[in-house]
């Protein structure tokens, strides 16, 4: 089937129609201002409810059979328990029991404990997945194996996509770590405990028919809730929604990579000079072995100066807890808690504050919290000469990775990518990008071992460092020192078939991806 | 024929940035190559082309070759087929990458020693990025770092890396192995722009003077420029006995260095965090290579995960005289230099002693004075040492005298 593309804004070909509905084709960052109302669910009555709160079924299945569960409809769930989510794969394994076909997974991401699901793509009982793909799942979908087309959306953009009405959720299957009978759940306690629950408040707010699974019932009231009864149909009691110690890692480290390290220092070497680490700087940085090592690095340095960072957006992990408790950090502002400190703080700090993605970087929120933000540690699987970003391909062609809340953090003041110049011979900043996520732009200042490019658009940026003996380098160098390194690669070569498609965080199309051809 | 198939290189879950080459010479058939490789989409055209060159550099037209490969870069890949030919023939040809221009650098004898990473010569994974960690020196380990069987490959390693990675203007070094292994090493690194050759096991002048002879046949044959320095290693009782013969056996000897695990193995003691076991031998070693006017440098420190217990040795060390000390992982460096570095405290001394001379020095006076004290010269020698020390690293301005207002011209 061929399908109509154009060009977009940022000079790639998308289609004008995905999956069978119109879509719009990236129109350049924050051109693009949708009208109207935002979308709502069905109006439910408080009457068709149990008097008596209760909500509880006997099982999954039968929640899913209450709900209408039918051919077609749209399944939404939520990554909070990471690699150890044991509910997302029973809810298709039950639908293909009954029979079910054509539904559209649409998770807040996949991680490998997902993979089974490979099985209920095979068989027909879903058509496809609306979200992040790692691994395996990755791999079906660039061999253009899954029969619908993947959208691939950042953690933003999924809200912003519930909203626009892009995607109706049919059913919301949320695992609670904690929930009372009505249905108000929590991210703490109980055995698989997560932390926070962000990603899911909205589907419990936008979705038709919404199911509570949790392995910890307690008696009502649940609190503090993140997940409101109000909006829940059903609550199913299961022995285990997900296997600790995959839910969050027992503890993140920072790396013990001696090149990973180099790069730490260089880019807080970087921040401190430029005058972007100052009193009242707000912080984010990943859980990723580099951004740990740098925020230590940062703490030592906002300790020596005496200096106090006002709130750190997480991805929470034990060091930036370190920071809160030792008085380097005001706040913690939590979309999602990395490790058990981690959670653990949550539980006992009242700085540490969930605080659900909607509110933080939706494109229909009233402001974002990401601008308001001074250091914005990110990384890539691929930067191009015009700073263009990609984190959902390798350079071979493969979807490998989510989104995550990648493209929303591009909106902050200062974007660092702390990357290496190659991994394993693969060069990381290539002449164009596999495929297009995030606008050059954007990104302000690449930092590698073997030296930094600023952003030309950065003039401030650029004079802020000038004569600070930091190993400055345009992105150009830096491509051809790697590519003197490794060789100039090859590109992997595609078929006209469209696998996937990359939203912005407007919810146009900002590229697609195609099927490799083997 | 010496065997029929070749293995070289390594493969396996944890291997990075290598290859393994498995080599059948065939009668007929012309080259197979099979290639396995985390880069295939990007580099597999370029790696079984360099695969065949390699084979037709070396006259065979028909072979099965398979790379296991995971992401090594060419030179490696070069490396690995050469040693994999090299097993099934007997051949001098050397298949040699591009020696970078930038490579092409040379050292002095009183340069900074203070730190050198040991990069063991058959992992390449570990060599790539080795010259960004500033260490003064870089040593390509063939001796005790590389196993027995894979001593051949390493040296064709080694060679390759010495031509192809750029360690970023670090003094470049390797340590050959013992005896007559050594000399086989020389002829492969030699005329690849080696500043500095390490002799470990040094037991005498003799073990010198035959590297040493080695080392200008190889020249010759070669014609190349530039001098190569030499640091024996003394591990043995022996060694320590006979240390300042070695220490002046060459006018190339530029620094000599102890090996505590073998020397403490020869004295049947244990090796301990305090060293009281080998403090005669540091200590000895230390003014020997004083009176022999060449730096005087300390072993590894090999718990690369206790940095508190490094920094106390490097301190001991300081306070015995050395002037460095090997690393053996890149995140001993920073600690290495900064315990070798002069401290603010000596720094501040030695401005005043080194002020106070240039002001009798301008006055006329023959005696240096610092406040009622009488300044002996050779206390102003080591104040001018310091802080010629203290600007080559950076702690202090060159003009730093100028700065001062009263001298200002």
């Amino acid at each position: 089937m061929t399908v109509k593309t154009v060009i977009n804004a940022a000079g790639r070909s998308v289609p004008l129609e995905i999956n069978g509905q119109p879509v719009v084709p990236f129109k350049g960052v924050g051109k693009y201002k949708p009208v109207g109302r935002k979308y709502s669910p069905p109006i439910p009555t408080c009457s068709d409810y149990p008097d008596d709160g209760n909500k509880v079924v006997s099982s999954l299945k039968e929640a899913l059979q209450k709900c209408g569960l039918c051919d077609g409809m749209t399944i939404s769930t939520h990554h909070h328990l990471r690699d150890g989510d044991l509910v997302s794969n029973k809810v298709f394994e039950l639908a293909s029991q009954m029979g079910i076909k054509d539904l559209v997974w649409f998770p807040s991401a996949s991680f490998p404990c997902n993979d089974p699901v490979i099985k209920y793509l095979d068989d027909g009982t879903i058509n496809r997945i609306e979200g992040s793909m790692n691994g395996p799942l990755g791999r079906y979908v660039s061999e253009g194996k899954m029969r619908g087309t993947a959208v691939l959306r950042s953690h933003g953009g999924r809200v912003q996509a519930i909203q626009d009405g892009e995607v109706k959720i049919d059913i919301a299957v949320l695992a609670a770590p904690t929930a009372d009978s009505f249905g108000n759940s929590k991210g703490t306690g109980g055995t698989s405990a997560c932390g926070v629950l962000g990603y899911a408040k909205t589907d419990s707010m936008y979705a038709n028919k919404v199911i509570v699974v949790t392995d910890n019932l307690i008696e009502f009231p649940c609190f503090p809730m993140e997940i409101e009864g109000n909006y829940v149909d059903y609550v199913v009691v299961v022995d285990k929604i997900g296997i600790p110690e995959k839910i969050v890692s027992g503890t993140t480290e920072i790396t013990k990579s001696p090149d990973r390290l180099l790069i730490a220092d260089l880019t807080t070497s970087f921040l401190e000079k430029s005058g972007i680490l100052k009193d009242g700087v707000a912080i984010q940085a990943g859980a990723g072995g580099t951004s740990l090592a740098i925020a230590v690095f940062l703490h030592k340095i906002l300790k020596n100066k005496g200096w106090k960072a006002r709130f750190g957006f997480g991805g929470s992990t034990k060091y930036m807890v370190k920071m809160l408790e030792e008085g380097q950090m005001g706040y913690i502002l939590d979309a999602q808690a990395f490790d058990l400190d981690s959670v653990a703080s949550i539980e006992r700090n009242a700085n540490h504050i969930p605080y659900p993605v909607y509110n933080a970087y939706n494109y229909h929120s009233k402001g974002n919290l990401t601008s308001m933000m001074d250091i914005m540690i990110l990384g890539a699987t691929e930067v191009d000469l015009n700073f263009n970003g990609n984190v959902v391909t390798h350079s071979d062609g493969y979807l490998l990775h989510g989104i995550g809340g990648w493209q929303n953090c591009l909106n902050a003041r200062n974007v660092i990518l702390p990357i290496p110049l190659f991994r394993d011979r693969i060069p990381v900043i290539v002449d164009e990008v596999t495929t297009l996520c995030g606008p050059g732009e954007l990104i302000d200042v690449i930092i590698t071992e073997r030296g930094i490019a600023i952003n030309p658009l950065r003039q401030d940026l650029i004079d802020s460092v000038k004569g600070s003996g930091l190993p400055l380098k345009t992105i150009k160098e830096l491509k051809e020192e790697a590519e003197k390194i490794c060789g100039k690669p090859q590109k992997p070569y595609f078929e006209d078939d469209i696998v996937a498609a990359v939203k912005w965080i407007d919810g146009t199309v900002i590229d697609v991806v195609r099927k490799l051809k083997l | 024929m010496i065997k029929s198939v070749a293995i070289a290189g390594n493969a396996g879950p944890k291997v990075r940035s290598d290859c393994e080459i498995t080599l059948k010479i065939n009668s007929e058939g012309g080259i197979v190559v099979d290639l396995l490789s985390k880069v295939k989409t990007l580099y597999g055209e370029s790696i079984v082309k360099l695969a065949e060159d390699v084979l037709v550099f070396y006259g065979i037209e028909h072979a099965d070759v398979s790379i296991n490969d995971s992401g090594a870069l060419p030179f490696v890949i070069a490396a690995r087929m050469e040693a994999a030919v090299k097993q099934l023939i007997n051949t001098d040809l050397n298949y040699l990458p591009a020696f970078l221009p930038e490579n092409n650098y040379s050292t002095d004898r009183d340069r900074f020693r203070f730190t050198r990473l040991y990069l063991p010569g058959n992992n390449p994974s570990l060599m790539i990025n080795a010259g960004l960690h500033s260490a003064d020196g870089i040593i390509l380990d063939l001796e005790d770092s590389v196993a027995p069987e894979k001593k051949d490959e390493a040296r064709i390693l080694v060679r390759n890396a010495l031509r192809q990675i750029n360690f970023y203007g670090a003094e470049r070094m390797v340590r050959i192995n013992h005896g007559e292994k050594g000399l086989k090493d020389l002829h492969q690194i030699i005329p690849h722009n080696v500043h500095l050759v390490l002799v470990p096991k040094c037991e005498n002048a003799e073990d010198i003077k035959i590297v040493e002879k080695e080392i200008l046949d190889i020249q010759k044959v070669f014609d190349t420029k530039f001098q190569v320095f030499l640091m024996p290693i003394i591990e043995s009782a022996l060694g320590i006995e006979n240390c300042f013969e070695i220490a002046r056996s060459s006018g190339n000897i530029v620094a000599i260095a102890i090996g505590l695990e073998d020397y403490t193995a020869d004295l049947g003691v244990q090796r301990t965090f305090e060293g009281s076991e080998s403090l005669y031998a540091r200590t000895r070693l230390v003014v020997a290579a004083r009176a022999a006017r060449i730096q005087p440098i300390d072993s590894v420190f090999s718990d690369v995960a206790d940095m508190d217990a490094l920094n106390k040795t490097v301190h001991t060390s300081k306070a015995l005289g050395f002037e460095g000390m090997g690393c053996i992982h890149p995140r001993q460096i920073q600690i290495i230099r900064q315990g070798f570095a002069p401290d603010e405290a000596e720094i501040e001394k030695s401005r005043k002693i080194v002020l106070a001379f240039e002001s009798a020095r301008m006055e006329g006076l023959g005696v240096v004075a610092l406040g009622s004290k009488m300044i002996d010269p050779p206390v102003v020698a080591k104040a001018q040492k310091t802080i010629s020390l203290a600007i080559r690293m950076g702690l202090i301005p060159e003009n730093w005298i100028d700065e001062i207002p009263h001298h200002k011209n």
